[in-house]
């Protein structure tokens, strides 16, 4: 299984770069992610999402679609992707350390 | 006194659950109660048809009662809201009707609304929808009028019901200009929200394969944030824009609303989340759910309403015998996928195994992920079935709740 390597730490990840064990994340490692994904700076706003997400992997075992997300997280669809430009729910899942959303049919 | 299972929505799923129960049980044991807001069944498959004057908007509605077996209650009624504590459904003229078991069956609603400009300038003039009669008939009459131009047909967000059925769309739509001789003056756009023509990927090559050939372009990750119907604009969220004469789109799909209004019942997106093996509600032992109002990862979709109405009903009888319920429902999906000139494909697939090449239901059968004559004729065969077999609760001669895994190929084509 490849790993990656952030805050001086690996941890194991899938072949696209999510997360495979979310509890080896720590919030250091959202910064360089973040970078990675293209996002310069992480805002309260980004964090916000970013805590939501993980907050409901941890209830759900999956994080939640982008519509979703912009019907609970506080957040509008709109400015889910002026945060995260490249996808919210994908991009914020990596961020967030959690595993890639499974989404419906 | 009898048991009361009360079956809210008779559409597709309630009204085959409702018969199959009735032949379970004598009325002596056991009422049954359907509620649904309207009389009229319409054949929601025959709504692809009814853009290109392929089936007739009359000949799809049916009398919803009258699919009912003698025994059943009907009571036409809007639900306001489910109390889940008091087992009480209440309805919105006033009065209620409580249950020991009951099934949530009241479909997906369209959220046209919840898309910026959707229902805005243009809508039911260059922005349709083919999902219900009012929408196919409109459409229809705009196929009429159409001279050529930039044709885009869209799926604004997941979920929405029948994943096949804007595919088909647009093969028919390819079809019906090529037939009226006006092809080379169309460009034929599929814009999806997904990353390819499908989910999985051996469709989803087979469907994105079929778009190529019949020179479709094919936009993906493409979410819908605005329609600019007076500009001729679709505009995605990551602002990409794809420009248009006539849009054909599928809403955003919800829940019933009253799903919203019934704490502890839905999710956010109002759909009722049940246990994808057992249907019943994690919460709620005596609550099941069935067809589209499931929030499963499953298609919505009428065969797999049909596939899941053994597991749900099994499922009851044994919650009402005192025995635990049987994880018996594995994700099957059953599709004709209709791709223009007398030509279908058949996908079959569940949870675990995706859509594979080979035959359906065994090595002997109709072909899978292939076009055929063979399989239009399924597709047309379907309506019959539909009204004959599936909503009376019977079995399907000779295809079984369970997806069949004989003449299935797993190496990938
Ligand atoms: C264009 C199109 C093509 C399709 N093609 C196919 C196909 O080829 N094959 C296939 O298998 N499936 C197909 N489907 C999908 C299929 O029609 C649905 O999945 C199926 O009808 C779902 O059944 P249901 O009972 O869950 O919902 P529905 O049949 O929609 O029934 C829900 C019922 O609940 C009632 N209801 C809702 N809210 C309330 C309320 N508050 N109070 C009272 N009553 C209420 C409604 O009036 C309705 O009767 C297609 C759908 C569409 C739109």
């Amino acid at each position: 299984m490849p790993t990656a390597t952030y805050a001086d730490t690996a941890v194991p990840v899938d072949d696209e770069g999510f997360f495979t064990d979310p509890g080896r994340w720590s919030e250091p490692m959202a910064e360089q992610i973040a970078h990675e994904q293209g996002i310069t700076e992480l805002t309260d706003r980004h964090w916000t999402v970013i805590r939501f997400m993980r907050e409901q992997y941890a209830a759900k075992g999956t994080g939640p679609t982008v519509r979703v997300l912009g019907k609970t997280s506080g957040v509008s669809v709109k400015e889910l992707y002026q945060l995260f430009p490249k996808g919210p729910a994908k991009t914020a899942a990596k961020i967030a350390g959690i595993p890639k959303p499974r989404g419906c049919i | 006194m009898s048991t009361h299972i009360v079956v809210l929505g008779g559409g597709t799923a309630g009204t085959l659950t409702a018969n199959r129960l009735r032949r379970m049980y004598d009325a002596g044991e056991c009422r049954i109660t359907v509620v649904d807001q309207d009389d009229d069944h319409v054949y929601q498959p025959g709504l692809l048809f009814v853009p290109f004057g392929l089936a007739q908007p009359h000949h799809l509605v049916r009398s919803r009662p009258r699919q009912l077996h003698a025994g059943i209650d009907y009571q036409r009624a809007r639900i306001d809201r489910v109390d889940l504590d008091a087992r009480t459904v209440h309805f919105a003229v006033g009065g209620w009707v409580s249950y020991d078991v009951l099934v949530v069956a009241t479909g997906a609603r369209l959220l046209p609304e919840e898309t910026e400009g959707l229902t805005g300038p243009g809508w039911g003039e260059n922005v349709f929808t083919f999902y219900d009669l009012p929408g196919a008939v409109g459409l229809h009459h705009a196929l009429e009028r159409f001279q050529g131009g930039r044709v885009v047909v869209n799926v604004a967000d997941l979920p929405f019901k029948c994943p096949v059925a804007p595919l088909e769309f647009t093969f028919l739509a390819d079809w019906y200009f090529r037939r009226c001789g006006v092809r080379d003056r169309v460009q034929l756009t599929y814009a999806t929200p997904l990353d390819a023509a499908f989910t999985k990927p051996a469709a989803a090559k087979a469907l994105g394969g079929l778009l190529a050939d019949k020179g479709v372009e094919l936009v993906t990750e493409f979410t819908l944030g605005e329609v600019d119907g007076a500009g001729g604009r679709l505009v995605s969220y990551d602002e990409r824009e794809v420009p248009f004469d006539l849009a054909v789109v599928v809403p955003l799909h919800g829940g019933a609303a009253y799903v919203d209004r019934s704490p502890g019942l839905g999710d956010e997106l109002g759909f009722v989340p049940v246990d994808p093996h057992t249907l019943q509600h994690p919460d709620h032992p005596e609550v099941f759910a069935i067809g589209d109002a499931a929030g499963l990862p499953a298609s919505k979709a009428g065969s797999v309403a049909h596939f899941e109405g053994a597991t749900l009903t099994g499922n009851i009888a044994r919650l009402l015998a005192g025995r635990p319920v049987e994880p018996s429902y594995d994700g099957h999906t059953n599709c004709f996928v209709e791709t223009g000139f007398h030509k279908a494909l058949l996908i079959d697939f569940n949870y675990d195994t995706e859509p594979l090449p080979g035959h359906f239901p065994g090595a002997v059968g109709l072909p899978l992920l292939k076009e055929s004559y063979a399989n239009h004729l399924g597709k047309l065969a379907f309506e019959w079935l539909y009204w004959h077999t599936l909503l009376p609760g019977r079995e399907l001669p000779g295809i079984g709740a369970e997806m069949p895994e004989q003449g299935k190929s797993h190496s990938l084509a």
